[in-house]
């Protein structure tokens, strides 16, 4: 499983900027187990979004966010609030933020980090990666994650060796920032292009004393 | 001498890049340079292009200084993190190198060590305002520099070929944003393509200066137009060249750089020369060029 912590309130609002309509998802797999998603997790930030002024146009929750099939599923009969809205706030790990970005035309924030447990990965059904990074931006590439995605991990990409969307690495991929370009042109928010992302804190990649004396980190513990 | 006050005197500025041995012998590569010490402004030292262990550019640079050629000093992102990129940029200063141009660095698979480790902590829009913070007197983590700070001339690159184009123009953005000063681009070959690219950027008032490669024979530019990103030869200078046979080819590709040169010049301000081993003919390509 992947391991989340929510994000500080400041610091999703901040996100979520002058938009005042959201749609609010929630996943009941992993998260609801960190207590960043699942039932308590929606109400909780639900009240939070409202106690800031937005106005939600509904809320869902799905079992698990990191599949696609049944995410297209649960979320076709939301589709009319989904589109009301000016974005999604999403209750789950990188993987779900990945997966719903691909299901609907709409920015998807993360209101959670995943947190890394020092190598550990989860399991799910598809290509979607997260490294744990501990600093989700998936909202700021369009729900691409360029960690994973870009062969050099840029955070201000493209660099100039991509030849006809490809990665220079490999002409048989794409460049990560390429399709971070088209998805965001896609849903109207180009100007996320612009932002300049500082370099990564990669002191989040050692899990801290804390958090390794927790079952997350070590089941028999 | 900081290359920005040569564009301020109004200049068209010409630059020279020169690349390290896969050694230390590099008396040679730099005597090579003294024919095109009065037509130069300053010589681009590359910092492992293309991922291929060479000499580095720090040293080599010094080196160029020490024989009064003018450097500008490369730095990549793929090979050292914040510490030892903001280190060498220190060290770069005290070495007397005024000019730095910043890049995010190929891939180390593309070169001949391709196990090695992509550090890439940076990329170079991070580098430039890392740079720029210690010409400021702060490092990354906000720590005042003991004494004076260090002060360069930033540069950047840009790829006017590339497609779709829009992202290296808000790419651009961001670098001017951070902290560069100038523009080198990727060798170009279309004169369109080019005037276009500048007429889109002229509102962002940075000097942009047009890269020239020599084509030494049409398998280099069919090379090319598979494998180097945002470089297109059209086939009009392929079969140009083509047509020249093999005596007259050297001729033949010095022409055509002396009038691509000659038809870029009215929408930048300056030349970058990548003469890839044909130094010895750079003077002759500027005179044709009318420079």
């Amino acid at each position: 499983m992947l391991f989340t912590q929510n994000k500080p309130t400041e610091e999703v609002l901040e996100s979520l900027g002058a938009e005042s309509k959201i749609f609010l998802l929630a996943c009941n797999g992993c998260a609801e187990v960190c207590e960043t998603g699942g039932e308590k997790a929606l109400s909780t930030i639900k009240a939070e979004l409202e106690k800031a002024g937005k106005n939600l146009t509904g809320t869902a929750l799905v079992d698990f966010l990191c599949n696609k099939v049944l995410v297209a599923t649960r979320l076709a009969r939301e589709m009319d609030k989904i589109e009301q809205a000016d974005s999604i706030l999403a209750l789950t790990c990188g993987i779900g933020v990945q997966v719903v970005s691909k299901v609907v035309n709409k920015v998807v924030h993360p209101a959670a980090n995943t947190v890394s447990l020092g190598g550990l990965q989860g399991l799910w059904p598809a290509d979607e990666r997260c490294q744990a990074c501990g600093d989700c931006a998936l909202d700021y590439t369009g729900g691409i994650c360029p960690i994973t995605f870009c062969a050099k991990s840029l955070l201000n990409g493209p660099c100039g060796g991509a030849q006809d969307g490809k990665c220079e690495v490999d002409s048989e991929k794409d460049c990560g920032w390429q399709l971070i370009y088209e998805r965001l042109e896609k849903i109207g928010r180009l100007e996320n292009l612009k932002k300049f992302h500082k370099a990564r804190d990669h002191s989040k990649m050692l899990p801290s004393k804390d958090l390794r004396e927790t079952s997350f980190y070590d089941i028999e513990k | 001498m900081k290359l920005t006050e040569r564009f301020k005197e109004g200049k068209f500025v010409i630059t020279c890049e020169v690349g390290p041995p896969k050694g230390i012998e590099v008396e040679k590569v730099i005597d090579e340079l003294e024919p095109l010490r009065s037509k130069i402004d300053a010589f681009n030292v590359t910092d492992l292009q293309s991922s291929v262990l060479r000499l580095g550019s720090l040293a080599t640079c010094r080196l160029l200084k020490e024989k009064d050629f003018e450097p500008i000093c490369q730095l990549t992102c793929r090979d050292r993190n914040r510490l030892g990129l903001q280190s060498d940029v220190l060290s770069a200063a005290v070495l007397g190198i005024e000019n730095l141009l910043c890049l995010t660095g190929d891939h180390p698979q593309l070169g001949d060590h391709p196990e090695a480790m992509p550090v890439f902590d940076l990329d170079s829009v991070q580098l430039l305002s890392a740079v720029k913070g210690l010409m400021n007197g702060k490092d990354m983590a906000g720590n005042d520099l003991e004494g004076r700070p260090p002060q360069f001339a930033l540069g950047a690159t840009v790829n006017p070929g590339a497609e779709p184009l829009e992202p290296q123009i808000i790419k651009m953005e961001k670098k001017i944003e951070a902290g560069a000063e100038f523009f080198q681009t990727q060798a170009v070959y279309e004169v369109d393509k080019f005037a276009n690219f500048c007429e889109k950027v002229k509102h962002l008032k940075v000097p942009v200066m047009a890269g020239i490669v020599f084509l030494k024979s049409p398998g280099m530019a069919k090379f090319m137009n598979a494998n180097v990103a945002g470089v297109y030869v059209p086939d009009s200078i392929i079969d140009e060249l083509t047509g020249a046979g093999k005596e007259k080819r050297v001729e033949k590709s010095l022409e055509i750089s002396a009038r691509l040169i000659k038809e870029l010049k009215g929408s930048c301000q300056g030349i970058h020369i990548m003469a890839l081993g044909w130094e010895r003919h750079v003077a002759a390509v500027l005179e044709m060029a009318g420079l």
